[in-house]
């Protein structure tokens, strides 16, 4: 992200609005200095005409999109589907150049059969690595395979952090379960989620994925039927999570308390932040829906003036423009800034899990080693088991730990992107209504002086 | 020739050049309006408590007009400066006495008793600081209107409203207006079936109402504007708080949030004052809101005028043919009496001669009548057609600058956007 200008500093104290303009925007209160892991002080007093957000804001649906833009969105040109055009879609912070697998999703269909209706997605994958059989491969899959996907990763990584799933379904909210709305975020998310295991470093080479990405329909139900069955990773969650209700784990290494700290404050912003731009792409909407009836009454205004008519319908059309610029705006939020959010959203309870699961692993080796100090017996059968799960814990707690230094650079560079994105939709659509009215202020110009020079003619 | 109801009697100090005791003639000029003889401002406001009418206790505001006559260059000197408290009841009164006294102009309105087109933010209390400081200004504006009106600034209660605070009240009333006033100008709906009305007041008529009812209707849909454009903008003082929280536990990304937050507060309170601006152009507009309400009472009148004419038009013709009828013994319409004598016997002789002398001074006088309503009529609709005229120019001009007054605000709210959103994406770029 380049920086336009160059903005010298901290940004000066604000002045004192004037009395009377009653926002409780404070007095400037210089920047702390900054020192980093201080803590920091907020820089101003909550200011007191924000508008509050009530406790009970509506868990919004997955996005709280309104239909009547989905016709507008269902393939917007900045969301390039094709593989080959992803290299400037997904930065990679290791080696861009060894990028080797390029994975899209797309083409929602409808399935309906005499039990279910369903919507498989077209899964296609292009890469140059020699694991694989072929270069190219597309197949069709539908949300169960992706929970599939996850939940063996899951369970073959248990301490690394699974890019988060789009919602199974839409718990409050009216947005009927197969709208084309629905169905476009889910794509968006599950081509997101795909690819965030294609940059995984280690997450890229797991064998299911490969099968995922590449097995026919009945190849793949019939891998799904091997393995552990689902009662079985039901049972390890269950413990991870009894294990964590019991409270901490005694011997936990500081770092993954920091981390846990870490994690409940940011899922707490992360959420407050997801409710913000929702809520803003609300009032955005609604200003939206008032500005298209405000234009056109100047143009009805004009058909009854003869002078002042061109002033009019001038207005009309900057007005008209400016809500364009308007559907703009909200277009890129909802295309950037509102997907991001609620993925990181998603993220922290997928972290959360990751740091319950690493704590059960540790309390499967502390469990171990209490009983062996109460049992003197068996001591060597015993050392052999203790030597493998402290091995366990270590790789737990290593895997982690690099994943955890990924994600968190990861997360910095997408929340730059996002909010950087959202800083540059308002800068366009300011520009442009500047623009807009700038032009309509020289006709006025024009016209008055031209006017005068006539007055002042004999 | 203006209509003359209220005579302006004595001579003022400021005119320069008339003839004592010659009737006064409308400043060709701008220049001879009281507007510039006169500084005349409404400077402040001030709550007070008193007993009303019915001697209970109330709360009003009452504003300071100050005056001052304006030196001309050679003296150089600041003249001392007057001033007086008026409530807005005074104004209404000084209002109402204009409309009865010069039916033909087109009197510049008062500013708005109540708060209307409010939105959610703006109060619609009466006491509200902000809600009188525009009232204050739109009262002002009033003065100023009335003074530089070519006919209007040269009457005498106008003058002792600015000059004189007490017994003012008595002086208007001695004046008699409220019994000139037609109650039937106020009875909008009653419709007066004109034959032969000018088709230029009515044209003026139709345009009047299109004028109110787009205003109107623009003025409400802007103050949802405004409401929804609040929302948006206050919304975003959110992220400040959120981000300066959350950069409570970054490291590198703390000092972009931190300055971002900082930029997202400063957008979200920059509302507040724009849209105070934009209040003003929204008084703008309101005030040829009324002005319509002023037109159509000029068209009223009009009709009014020219509905009489016709009546007494009407009546002198059925006179005439009365006349006509007993003096030839013939009946060409029926008529009561007509028949009733036909059934009950003949009048005598004499009784017809009175009656028919009757008639004829009444017909006499019906056409002297008839004659000066011509020429009333003939009088009205030129000179109130001249006041339209000045009326239409001053309203093109006007609307036209508040139009543009309008673009260069939205310009200002333009220029600062980016100012901020460019500043912000800069902290962002920095994360």
């Amino acid at each position: 992200m380049e920086a336009e200008g160059r903005v010298p500093g901290p940004p000066p104290p604000p002045p004192l609005p004037p009395a009377g303009g009653g926002s409780g925007a404070g007095a400037g209160a210089e920047l702390p200095a900054s020192t980093p892991g201080a803590a920091r002080v907020p820089l101003l007093g909550a200011p007191a005409e924000v508008l509050e957000l009530d406790d009970e804001e509506d868990d919004l649906e997955v996005f709280s999109k309104d239909t009547s833009l989905a016709e507008a969105n269902s393939f917007s040109p900045s969301m390039t589907i094709s593989p080959s055009s992803m290299i400037n879609q997904y930065k990679f912070e290791d080696e861009p150049e060894l990028k080797d697998l390029f994975i899209t999703v797309d083409d929602p269909e409808s399935h309906i059969t005499a039990i279910e209706t369903f919507i498989t997605y077209r899964v296609i994958t292009k890469t140059s690595r020699g694991e694989f059989d072929s270069c190219e491969y597309e197949v069709r899959r539908r949300y169960q395979d992706f929970l599939w996907l996850k939940s063996k990763l899951e369970e073959a990584h248990p301490t690394l952090i699974i890019p988060p799933l789009p919602e199974k379904f839409i718990m409050k909210g009216m947005v009927e379960r197969f709208s084309d709305e629905f169905i476009e975020t889910r794509r968006k998310a599950l081509h997101k989620f795909l690819n965030r295991i294609a940059d995984h470093p280690t997450l890229t080479f797991n064998e299911d994925f490969k099968i995922f990405l590449t097995a026919q329909a009945w190849e793949l139900s019939s891998h799904k039927k091997q393995g552990p069955g689902l009662l079985s990773r039901m049972g390890q969650t269950v413990r991870a999570v009894a294990s964590s209700v019991r409270g901490g784990v005694k011997n936990r290494p500081e770092m993954f308390t920091e981390m846990n700290d870490y994690m409940e404050t940011f899922s707490q912003k992360i959420n407050v932040l997801d409710k913000i731009a929702h809520r803003i792409y609300k009032e955005e909407r609604e200003y939206f829906n008032e500005m298209k009836e405000y234009g056109p009454i100047h143009t009805l205004w004009s058909a009854s003036e003869e002078d002042i008519a061109d002033s009019l319908k001038g207005i009309a059309s900057c007005i008209d423009k400016c809500c364009k610029a308007t559907e703009k705006r909200m277009a890129g939020l909802s295309e950037n800034l509102l997907p991001i959010l609620h993925e990181y959203v998603l993220y922290s309870e997928i972290l959360m899990g990751v740091l319950k699961r690493r704590d059960h692993i540790q309390s499967e080796l502390d469990s171990k080693i209490d009983a062996l100090s109460n049992k003197k017996a068996d001591k060597d059968l015993f050392s052999e088991e203790i030597g493998k799960l402290e091995d366990k814990v270590e790789c737990a707690n290593n895997a982690l730990k690099a994943d955890w230094d990924r994600w968190k650079q990861n997360m910095q560079c997408d929340m730059r992107l996002a909010f950087g994105n959202m800083a540059d939709n308002n800068l366009h659509y300011y520009e442009e209504c500047l623009a807009t009215w700038e032009s309509f202020l020289a006709s006025q110009t024009v016209d008055r002086h031209g006017e005068e020079d006539s007055e002042d003619r004999p | 020739m203006e209509s003359s109801e209220a005579e302006p009697s004595e001579s003022r100090p400021e005119e320069d050049g008339a003839a004592p005791g010659s009737e006064p003639q409308p400043p060709d000029t701008m220049e001879d309006c009281l507007a510039k003889k006169m500084e005349i401002t409404v400077s402040e406001a001030e709550k007070r408590t008193g007993r009303n009418a019915m001697n209970m206790q109330e709360t009003y505001t009452a504003y300071l007009i100050e005056t001052r006559a304006v030196e001309s260059q050679n003296e150089g000197q600041c003249s001392p400066v007057d001033s007086l408290w008026r409530r807005y009841s005074e104004f209404e009164l000084l209002r109402n006495y204009l409309l009865v006294t010069y039916p033909h102009i087109v009197v510049p309105p008062l500013p708005e008793k109540r708060a209307d087109f409010v939105w959610h933010k703006l109060s619609a209390d009466n006491m509200d600081p902000d809600f009188v400081e525009r009232r204050r200004i739109g009262l002002e504006n009033f003065l100023l209107r009335v003074a530089s009106h070519p006919v209007l600034c040269q009457d005498k209660i106008f003058y002792l409203f600015l000059t004189q605070e007490g017994g003012w009240k008595e002086m208007v009333n001695e004046t008699g207006f409220q019994l000139k006033a037609d109650s039937r100008l106020k009875a909008l709906n009653a419709t007066f079936r004109v034959k032969n009305p000018d088709k230029r007041f009515t044209e003026l008529k139709h345009y009047s109402d299109e004028l109110q009812s787009v205003i109107s209707h623009l003025l409400r849909v802007r103050a949802r504007v405004a409401d929804r454009l609040y929302g948006v903008y206050k919304v975003h003082g959110n992220y400040g708080r959120v981000f300066s929280e959350w950069s409570a536990i970054e490291k590198e990304m703390g000092d972009g949030l931190q300055s971002a937050g900082h930029h997202m507060d400063v957008y979200a309170a920059s509302i507040d004052d724009i849209l105070e601006e934009e209040e003003h152009y929204a008084d703008q507009l309101k005030e040829y809101l009324f002005y319509a309400e002023a037109l159509r009472a000029v068209c009223r009148k009009h009709e009014l005028m020219q509905y009489d004419l016709e009546m007494a038009a009407q009546d002198l013709t059925s006179k005439k043919q009365q006349c006509e009828e007993l003096a030839t013994g013939t009946m060409r319409t029926f008529s009561l009496k007509g028949m009733t004598s036909k059934l009950f016997g003949q009048e005598t002789p004499e009784q017809r001669e009175a009656k028919i002398k009757v008639l004829e001074e009444q017909i006499q006088e019906g056409e002297e009548q008839l004659k000066s309503k011509n020429l009333e009529g003939r009088d009205f609709v030129k000179s109130a057609w001249a006041d339209i005229e000045r009326f239409k120019e001053q309203k093109n001009r006007d609307l036209k600058e508040a139009l543009i007054s309008y673009a260069v605000m939205q310009i200002s709210m333009c220029k600062k956007g980016i100012q901020v959103w460019t500043n912000a994406k800069e902290c962002f770029s920095k994360m």
